[in-house]
């Protein structure tokens, strides 16, 4: 066998891994398979973490449309509350007072709100005013409901001395600004810059380009938007507590105190009656459903990405 | 009799201001002046410094409110613990100690989990599976608080009372945070349904700001021959990590203004116990539970003044998680509920 080096095969990089290893190739394989370990002990405490979140929520989920969908009946759209003892009665009154608070919150809130959408997206872009409008509402969003409760208790119920449907709806459209104004913006931000550039070029004014041009081609996605700050605001309660107060009774004025579902449902929610439990579960249901409508509708109109985590 | 002139120009400028030109006038008609644009435009401004409106009259007015209160105690009242309305002795500590510790063991609990599933959904999940898992945490983020309350009162504190206290007791209660009687209210049930309504949140947050970073980040760290985890830890949580933090803060924002649930099961009692499952209080519950049969007026602006407070408190927190998300997501904001 010649020693001489030239006659030798090169080294393959099978072979100098199947050297036996020295003390630094070694640390390199126990370092690697340290690092595989972690790779696949973290991706397993993902995995984990969404399981044990994902399950029970759905779980609780399930839960609420199992009790809500045994204890729903026709009585719950067609009555009102039974006095206490009696069975059946329904909720036929909160549903009405929901309603009505509702459409006088949305009369105020959504003009206002998309208005102040349009002043975002359409006249605001890269003003400082605009950011800090925009941060505002942000910011807004965050307040707890029970402070707009209260201010507006403050503002209309202690003056006028008594509660009134019509504090309750002012408290529900100032909650629904914020979110309207950010959707709104959101939205026309997606309508492409050469319609509004086509409509200006046939000598349309500002106005009406914005009118019939920018906000009907986003209005799918604007109304979307508007159902879910509808659909967040059918369900507080915390604003309603001081100034829509709740009633047993039918009530249409908008000077008296009104009935609503939310109010209803943590009324019966912390009384000892187990019929009444029965309403709230319904109520809930009534609510859940009203919210998913208006979650999926939001999913199929905005663009992915649009409306991610809006709630 | 004036001149008669031919030049357009010269007509055009010497046009009298109450005669417009036919053109213009048509043209006003139709709405196409400048009047009507800027109109639209101050309509249009108007409605949106409405918003800041708001915010100014809702500080406005609870100040005005709570002046009494403000004027009577003075900073002592944030400090003090007493909290009887007969004798007209009010202090919001018990409250703000009861919301500072629901919230931070509901973060404590939300955040890791939350962690999980925003790294699940933006690197790990197949795509099929992306889809659902976000719908459900949407729509769980959209579902009521009164809701989650019923769920709390009917299943969560016969739950607490019968099986997972006892459990606790016998497993960690060494450590004397679980002693006293379990009524199954308590600071402990409010922080878990606390912590169940801020998980989709914080979790949604989290994901939208890690997908914001740019899958160069991510192929750049895997050619280096990094594993997914070195991938996700140095290219995605470590430029995202400002924006996770401010997804936290927004869920702490969330947790400190969160009402009915917790009035629901917290056991409304104003008193500071060293014990996780005595019944507690916070700022929001206490509103939401005395406001309604306050009676003086002393009771009433010292309410209003804790409301103030809550106010004041989660702008400030909301503020700093807001500038932080977008500091990461650059104008493209991640939206809440």
């Amino acid at each position: 066998m010649s020693t001489n080096p030239f006659h030798a095969p090169p080294p393959s990089d099978r072979d100098t891994l199947a050297q036996p290893p020295d003390h630094k190739s070694q640390w390199v394989r126990f370092n690697t398979a340290r690092r595989y370990a972690t790779n696949h002990l973290i991706t397993g405490l993902a995995v984990l973490s969404t399981v044990l979140v994902i399950v029970p929520l759905v779980a609780i989920l399930i839960y609420l449309i199992y009790m809500g969908a045994s204890s729903l009946n026709l009585d719950f759209f067609t009555k009102i509350p039974a006095p206490v003892g009696e069975t059946g009665g329904g909720m036929a009154n909160a549903i009405v007072g929901s309603g009505i608070v509702l459409a006088l919150a949305s009369l105020i809130g959504v003009p206002v709100g998309i208005a102040a959408g349009v002043y975002l997206a359409e006249f605001g872009r890269g003003k400082l005013l605009a950011g800090a409008i925009r941060f505002t509402a942000d910011v807004l969003n965050g307040v707890p409901s029970i402070v707009m409760g209260i201010s507006i208790y403050a503002l209309i119920v202690k003056p006028q001395q008594h509660f009134s449907a019509f504090a309750g709806g002012v408290a529900l459209a100032v909650m629904m600004v914020p979110t309207i104004a950010r959707t709104t913006e959101e939205m026309l931000a997606t309508v492409p810059h050469a319609i509004r550039e086509a409509a200006l070029g046939l000598g349309v004014p500002k106005w009406r380009t914005v009118l019939s041009v920018s906000l009907k081609t986003a209005s799918p996605g604007i109304i979307t938007g508007c159902m879910l700050a509808f659909a967040r605001v059918a369900g507080e309660t915390a604003p309603l507590l001081f100034t829509a107060f709740g009633n047993q009774f039918w009530s249409f004025k908008l000077t008296e105190p009104i009935a609503a579902l939310p109010l209803q449902i943590y009324v019966y929610a912390v009384s000892p009656y187990d019929e009444w439990h029965r309403l709230a579960w319904a109520g809930s249901l009534v609510l859940i459903v009203m919210i998913m409508v208006a979650v999926t509708l939001v999913r199929i109109y905005a663009s992915r990405g649009v409306l991610k985590g809006a709630s | 009799m004036p001149p008669a002139v031919t030049n357009f120009v010269a007509e055009a400028a010497a046009a009298p201001e109450g005669a417009p030109s036919p053109i213009r006038q048509f043209l006003n008609a139709r709405g196409s002046g400048g009047t009507a644009d800027g109109v639209f435009k101050g309509v249009m401004l108007l409605c949106g410094l409405s918003i800041f409106g708001i915010v100014l009259f809702i500080f406005t007015i609870l100040t005005v409110n709570s002046k009494l209160s403000l004027k009577q105690f003075g900073f002592h009242f944030f400090v003090h613990s007493g909290w009887d309305p007969v004798s007209g002795d009010f202090g919001a500590l018990p409250f703000i100690v009861g919301t500072l510790e629901t919230s931070l063991l509901a973060l404590a609990m939300a955040v890791p989990l939350a962690m999980g599933v925003a790294i699940f959904l933006s690197e790990l999940c197949p795509a099929k599976l992306r889809t659902p898992i976000s719908f459900v945490t949407e729509l769980l983020a959209a579902i009521p608080s009164v809701v989650y309350g019923l769920w709390a009162v009917f299943v969560l504190v016969p739950l607490m009372r019968d099986s997972l206290g006892p459990l606790l007791f016998k497993y960690l209660g060494w450590t004397h945070l679980f002693d006293g009687y379990n009524f199954g209210v308590g600071i402990l049930t409010a922080s878990i349904i606390l912590a169940i309504m801020i998980l989709p949140i914080i979790s949604s947050i989290t994901r939208d700001i890690m997908l914001a970073v740019p899958t160069s980040q991510r192929e750049a760290v895997l050619a280096l021959g990094a594993t997914r985890w070195e991938m996700i830890r140095t290219g995605v949580l470590r430029n995202a990590r400002i924006g996770i933090v401010g997804a936290v803060i927004l869920g702490l924002g969330r947790a400190l203004g969160e009402t009915m649930a917790v009035t629901m099961v917290i056991g409304n009692h104003p008193e500071i116990a060293k014990s996780l499952f005595a019944p507690g209080y916070t700022l929001a519950s206490v509103i939401a539970n005395e406001f309604a049969e306050a009676s003086g007026d002393l009771y009433l602006s010292a309410l209003i003044e804790i409301g103030l407070a809550l106010f004041l408190v989660t702008v400030v927190v909301n503020a700093i998680a807001r500038a932080l998300v977008w500091a990461v997501t650059r104008g493209a904001p991640a939206r809440t509920i």
